[in-house]
């Protein structure tokens, strides 16, 4: 009874989301962008990051894409795969963008992308890394700002390759979760000692921590977004295990979250494509300007964000402005030619990004506070493990 | 698995049902004593651990943080009360699970405006970050020990406002008859606001205590609020005993469930399977338990007498 009227108070509540953006008049000289994040609720905040990161970018663009100036709806999935198909459907219909940014969670993705590619929008993610989108699905009206979801998990089973014996792996028990593990064992060759799916948003840990300390493994790889990675490193912590099992982490452990770890991230190992200590000039201005606007150091959320404009930059300039050339729009965003805080990267042919990563450990800062460093570069351009399923070839 | 493991494990358990006992026992006071669904308990939950992460970036303490949680969770609990439950008494549960499933959004969107969206941070107080070895080679954190010790205290402080002092004995007689104490002359509408204030205490506490361990962040308290609910629903509605029970019940079946089942599929079935069965009938297990009490007692483990 409860949770059916919960049911029902929730579908009342999504009745009253606000309208953003109002019908727009045809005009041929400005470039309709839709960002449809994930952008309130608990995850939301992964969202805004995306979202900031695309402003700055705009803002780095002087307000205008490949010269044309731009119009810029905003539009929220609340992480819910129907809500997106509706805001979607509402981009290309009512706003009737050219482009689409955005996207956090792969279900979310799975969900939306249909809708934009039938109707021949550039959607460009800039996180869901659903590799059904990499393989037989890749589509000339798809990129990626981001990686496929088994990148960076790969680049930490390559990076404890032949240096631990045996490790134990945690993660989500959903899609994403499995595609994690079963990332980091393509390179990962080692002995597993154990694998652990918990329950997704699960909060107290101290059964599997138990667990792991009895089962005596080397090393322990986890994949635990958000409020998940948290309250297992806060926990992993407080039971004593750092000083025994070094943790190994992708997607928990970045600069959106070290605030709210503390010291406790301090000894983590994470592997990402985003070196923050570049000193390359793109990084070193993306990072200073995102500071300067969101008083924050920038997280590689950020990075895709940015990024995404980037590509929608470079794509319209190619295309001389004119927007209904979609060839040329595509040729100019394939190139990547653009000043990326991760460097410069190529796209592969089924438009994810060849690019590096790197193993990065939290390490006290000067003021003691808990900062990235990069240990080493485990990759140098990475493909997908899918792309040679794509029949696309450019 | 060996013994000392499944003795762990179990303690697991406990720690984790004495934690679920926290957050549900403001939880069933307020439904077995006021009639009133609250869902914005899960809220109120949330808004201790923010009080929390502030008041210890203020000053440093967790002690402080402690006794300035007490006023602000309170008054946090009745303004609530007089705003939006006071004119919800008469009417039925529905109107009451709106209003409160209003606060939960209304609260949970409100600290993403006043803190932001990032999760807050909160460290374990120094006092309680070592560890002790209960089991050889187990060394078990003090601060898991220190919720225990907090859980089994508010059973405690509960049992005996309820049972041995005046304000307990009127908060007892207005449950079971609302007419008749108002007919004595006992300001009920005060008595309301007193054990709605006193459920608000308890939820912020249990923010509070877990705040250290889990991720102080808008919507913590909606996991929690489902957890509380099958705590009170298994324990009985308005019991405080049964809510204890229950929650060590709740908490040992799901620690030990979670830890061994997995285990156990892999015996019967190949590994693929059992990796796919084996988290998924955890994640059940409690749910599946909460039917099974319900088949056989309907009123919970331990019916209130009153309300």
């Amino acid at each position: 009874m409860k949770i059916k009227l919960l049911a029902f108070a929730a579908l009342g509540a999504l009745m009253l989301q606000p309208l953003t953006g109002t019908p727009s008049v045809a005009q041929d000289k400005e470039v309709r962008v839709g960002f449809l994040g994930g952008l309130s609720g608990g995850r939301g905040i992964f969202g805004k990051v995306q979202k900031e990161g695309f402003d700055l970018a705009v803002d780095h663009l002087g307000g205008k894409i490949g010269g044309l100036p731009i119009k810029y709806v905003v539009a929220d999935t609340q992480n819910k795969p129907d809500v997106g198909r509706q805001q979607m459907d509402k981009l290309i219909k009512q706003d009737k963008v050219h482009f689409v940014a955005g996207v956090t969670w792969s279900n979310v993705l799975a969900a939306v992308y249909k809708q934009a590619l039938d109707n021949k929008v550039f959607l460009i993610s800039t996180n869901a890394g659903w590799s059904q989108l990499s393989g037989k699905r890749c589509n000339p009206y798809f990129f990626r700002a981001s990686w496929n979801n088994d990148d960076t998990p790969e680049a930490m089973g390559q990076a404890l390759q032949g240096k631990v014996q045996n490790v134990w792996l945690l993660a989500p028990n959903y899609q994403a979760g499995k595609d994690m593990v079963s990332g980091f064992t393509r390179y990962y060759k080692g002995k597993v000692a154990g694998t652990t799916f918990f329950k997704l948003g699960q909060s107290d840990f101290q059964a599997e921590l138990s667990q792991i300390r009895a089962a005596k493994p080397g090393s322990i790889f986890a994949f635990a977004p958000g409020g998940m990675g948290i309250a297992l490193i806060k926990q992993y912590k407080a039971a004593g295990l750092d000083k025994t099992i070094p943790m190994n982490t992708v997607f928990a452990v970045d600069y959106l979250t070290l605030g709210a770890y503390g010291k406790s991230a301090i000894g983590n190992f994470n592997t990402s494509f985003w070196d923050p200590t570049s000193k390359n000039p793109a990084n070193v201005r993306f990072i200073a300007d995102y500071k300067k606007k969101y008083g924050k150091h920038p997280s590689m959320y950020a990075v895709q964000g940015y990024d995404a404009a980037l590509l929608m930059d470079v794509g319209v300039r190619a295309a001389k402005g004119n927007l209904s050339d979609h060839d040329a729009i595509r040729a100019g965003m394939r190139t990547a030619n653009i000043n990326s805080p991760r460097g410069g990267f190529q796209f592969n042919n089924n438009h994810n990004p060849i690019q590096n990563y790197y193993l990065r450990e939290v390490v006290a800062g000067k003021d003691g506070n808990p900062t990235i460093v990069t240990r080493r570069t485990i990759f140098r351009g990475h493909k997908d493990a899918y792309h040679t399923e794509c029949s696309m070839s450019w | 698995m060996s013994t000392l493991l499944v003795l762990e494990q179990t303690l697991n358990g406990i720690q984790f049902g004495v934690f679920l006992f926290l957050i549900s026992a403001g939880l069933t006071l307020v439904l077995g004593i006021m009639n009133v669904v609250n869902l914005a308990h899960g809220a109120l939950f949330m808004m201790g651990a923010y009080f929390a992460s502030t008041f210890v970036a203020w000053t440093g303490s967790f002690f402080i943080a402690f006794l300035l949680i007490i006023p602000s969770s309170v008054i946090l609990g009745i303004v609530i009360e007089m705003l939006t439950l006071r004119p919800l008494y008469l009417r039925d549960h529905m109107d009451q699970v709106l209003a409160t499933f209003g606060l939960i959004l209304f609260f949970n969107e409100g600290v993403k405006l006043v803190w932001g969206v990032d999760p807050q941070p909160m460290p374990t107080p120094e006092l309680f970050t070592g560890n002790v070895e209960i089991f050889p080679d187990a060394p078990y954190p003090v601060f898991r020990l220190f919720i225990i010790g907090v859980g089994l205290l508010v059973a405690a402080v509960i049992y005996f406002l309820i049972a041995r002092t005046k304000v307990g004995m009127l908060i007892r007689a207005g449950a079971s008859n609302t007419q008749m104490i108002r007919a004595m002359g006992v300001n009920i509408r005060f008595l309301n606001t007193f054990v709605f204030g006193l459920g608000a205490f308890f939820a912020g506490l249990a923010g509070l205590m877990a705040a250290p361990i889990i991720s102080v962040e808008s919507g913590m308290g909606d996991e929690m609020l489902i957890l509380a609910f099958v705590v009170i629903v298994i324990g009985g509605i308005g019991s405080v005993r049964g809510a204890l029970v229950a929650s060590v019940i709740i908490g040992v079946f799901e620690v030990v469930g979670r830890s061994m089942l997995p285990i156990a599929m892999q015996q019967i079935f190949p590994l693929e399977i059992a990796q796919t069965v084996g988290p998924a009938l955890a994640s059940m297990l409690i749910y599946i338990l909460m039917a099974g009490v319900l088949f056989f007692k309907p009123q919970g483990l331990f019916p209130a007498r009153t309300g």
